[in-house]
């Protein structure tokens, strides 16, 4: 984004200007080093202003989705519309032990991740045969298909109801009796799973394969005459982008104690990508203000009109034509200029 | 399973494939052209069906909805690219994509507030109700009429598109629109014109699924799925490959839907996938549209 700048002003502020650009520049680094501890700060007191527990504990989950798919368009470049299949078979993964089974909550959520991971890795197998628009259309078609044996297989997922009873009450964590029907207790726990994958995920950028993705992302041929496999860091990048949507997706279904079909919609693909455009894709905290402001906004819209889908196709619009770096990024552009 | 009885799941599968060929052509002609992913297609598919249904209520003929529609959802679809595509143009392929994703809602959205979200009646039109003796079998006569529109349509686009001046442009503004401009052709009114004509055929193919999948907000949704597909299968901005894979995927569905009833939704994906795995391109797919 361009900010007019006053010439008068510029001519003669110059030397002062510059001090303030160079500590802003700073505090970018700074807030860059220390990121998992800045957005876990944040988080912690978040409770504390939000209007309702539940919409807190809404933005934790999305916030959470929203990075995992964060890593598959924003760092890697590849446009996935069907992240709503790995988000959802993390709940279904999570949700059926703890409804059918009676599973405990940890194990379920391993098995959730599990199953994400692995269905990430089916679609990713497929999908990433193509590239581009094919990518977009695979993923697409290929969450469609999860969609539709969730529809049908009646018995396992309940159909069109959703799952239901995925009722988890107190639990006991290493003899720390957890009541996760208080919403506070309920929104501290899941913070503490989400702060865990945050740290996860941070590690997974810095590392050397953060930067193949990148890479990737940036010169795909130049990658592979790096000697890079790109198919299979695709691969592995659709995968890991699984098992953390496939975690917000279990986190979700605990939080309803019910999983409703609506996870596998197509529209929530729609909606994590908006969350990723609106914070603004390829930074670390963007997916996070995305998922926040879209939350609090629809939350907004929807006590004034049931036309809420109006709205957001108006602001994706708007974002496109006007603001494609997002909030985040748009903020991060200027300071670092 | 007898011949006749072939015969007519193989004639249900090309009445349905006829629906697919319409949505996937007007998808690949503008990627084709204008390299944009139109993902309100659906929509505009939607939007077809609709005004169909309000004029048919305003004039009581099908006939004249038929003419109407396709002009109307077409000029509808021009406003859209003056206004909101082209200012996109040369930013990338994800940028209209998801500009019109989010067009899509609106109109979704927008038509459910003017219509109400349960849908609307649509009835066959009279002249064309009933079944009609094939020799063999007995077929449904709208059905009939629906591959006829459908074969006839094909044949009029590929003449204008082989046989005219203008079509010789549009074809050489797929190839290279740079070459078009420096010859002195404007470029944006050819675009305009193509995305027009695609969307019109949308719309036209939302008022020809109307008498037989109904008319309902959310009826664009399953219908752009299957154009993906359709287009996967048979090769991005390629329009032999979109009626191919269109008559294909419409058979095979209804093949398994006479067999395998519950498989019959999945298995267009799973002709997908296969074809994804044999030839990633798809069947008539050209080099270099990919990246």
């Amino acid at each position: 984004m361009n900010s007019p700048v006053d010439p008068a002003r510029l001519s003669i502020s110059v030397p002062a200007a510059a001090p303030v650009r160079t500590r802003l520049k700073g505090l970018v680094e700074i807030s860059t080093e220390h990121r998992v501890v800045l957005a876990l700060a944040f988080l912690v007191i978040f409770p504390w202003f939000a209007p309702y527990e539940a919409l807190a504990v809404n933005i934790l989950v999305f916030g959470l989705f929203a990075v995992g798919y964060n890593l598959i368009y924003g760092y890697t470049g590849m446009l996935s519309f069907g992240h709503a299949a790995l988000f959802g078979l993390g709940a279904y993964g999570a949700g059926i032990p703890i409804a059918k089974f009676g599973w405990h909550v940890l194990p379920a959520l391993g098995l959730g991740i599990l199953v994400a991971g692995a269905g990430a890795a089916m679609i990713g197998w497929f999908a990433t045969r193509t590239r581009g628009i094919y990518f977009a259309m695979v993923t697409l078609a290929a969450a469609q298909v999860v969609y539709y044996i969730a529809f049908q297989w009646v018995a396992m997922t309940g159909g069109e109801d959703g799952l239901r009873g995925v009722n988890v009450g107190v639990v006991n964590l290493l003899g720390l009796h957890l009541n996760l029907l208080d919403p506070r207790t309920k929104y501290y726990a899941i913070l503490l799973v989400v702060g865990l994958a945050l740290w996860a995920f941070s590690r997974i950028l810095q590392s050397p394969f953060g930067a193949v993705l990148e890479a990737v992302r940036e010169n795909e041929r130049r990658a592979a005459a790096c000697g890079y496999n790109v198919r299979r860091v695709r691969l592995l990048a659709f995968t890991l982008s699984g098992l953390f949507s496939g975690l917000a997706g279990a986190l979700y279904g605990i939080h309803l104690s019910v999983v409703p079909i609506e996870t596998l919609h197509y529209f929530t693909s729609a909606t994590v990508l908006m969350m990723t455009l609106l914070g603004g894709m390829g930074t670390f905290f963007g997916p996070f203000v995305g998922a926040f402001t879209y939350l609090l906004l629809a939350d907004v819209v929807t006590v004034i009109t049931v036309h809420w889908q109006l709205f957001v196709g108006g602001l994706f619009v708007f974002l496109i034509l006007f603001f494609p770096r997002g909030i985040w990024g748009s903020l991060m552009h200027w300071a670092e200029r | 399973m007898t011949f006749d009885l072939f015969l007519l799941q193989f004639f249900t599968g090309l009445a349905l494939g006829s629906i697919f060929v319409l949505v996937a052509l007007g998808l690949s002609l503008i990627f084709g052209l204008l390299t944009v992913v139109n993902f309100a297609h659906g929509q505009f598919y939607m939007l077809g069906a609709y005004a169909g249904a309000f004029v048919l209520a305003w004039t009581g003929s099908f006939w004249i909805a038929f003419l109407v529609v396709p002009l109307l959802v077409g000029a509808i679809g021009m406003l859209c690219e003056r206004v909101l595509v082209r200012p996109l143009y040369g930013r990338g392929i994800d940028y209209p994509l998801l500009l019109t994703f989010g067009l899509g809602l609106m109109l979704l959205d927008g038509v459910s507030m003017i219509a109400g979200t349960e849908g609307v009646p649509f009835d066959t039109p009279a002249g064309l109700t009933g079944a009609v003796n094939l020799g063999l079998f007995y077929f449904p006569k709208y059905r009939l009429f629906l591959i006829v529109v459908t074969a006839l349509l094909l044949i009029a686009l590929w003449l204008f598109l082989e046989k005219t001046s203008y079509g010789l442009i549009i074809r050489a503004g797929a190839l290279d629109s740079e070459i078009v401009q420096i010859l002195g052709v404007n470029i944006s009114r050819i675009w305009l014109v193509v995305f027009g004509i695609g969307i019109g055929i949308a719309g036209l193919a939302g008022l020809l699924a109307a008498p037989m999948r109904g008319v309902f907000p959310e009826m664009g949704i399953p219908v752009l799925v299957e154009a993906f597909v359709v287009t996967v299968v048979g090769g991005m901005g390629s329009l032999v490959g979109a009626v191919v894979a269109g008559l294909l995927v419409g058979v095979t569905y209804s093949f398994t839907a006479f067999y395998f009833p519950q498989m019959a939704q999945l298995s267009m994906f799973i002709l997908m996938g296969v074809v994804l795995v044999l030839c990633p391109r798809g069947l008539f797919g050209r080099a270099g549209v990919l990246g």
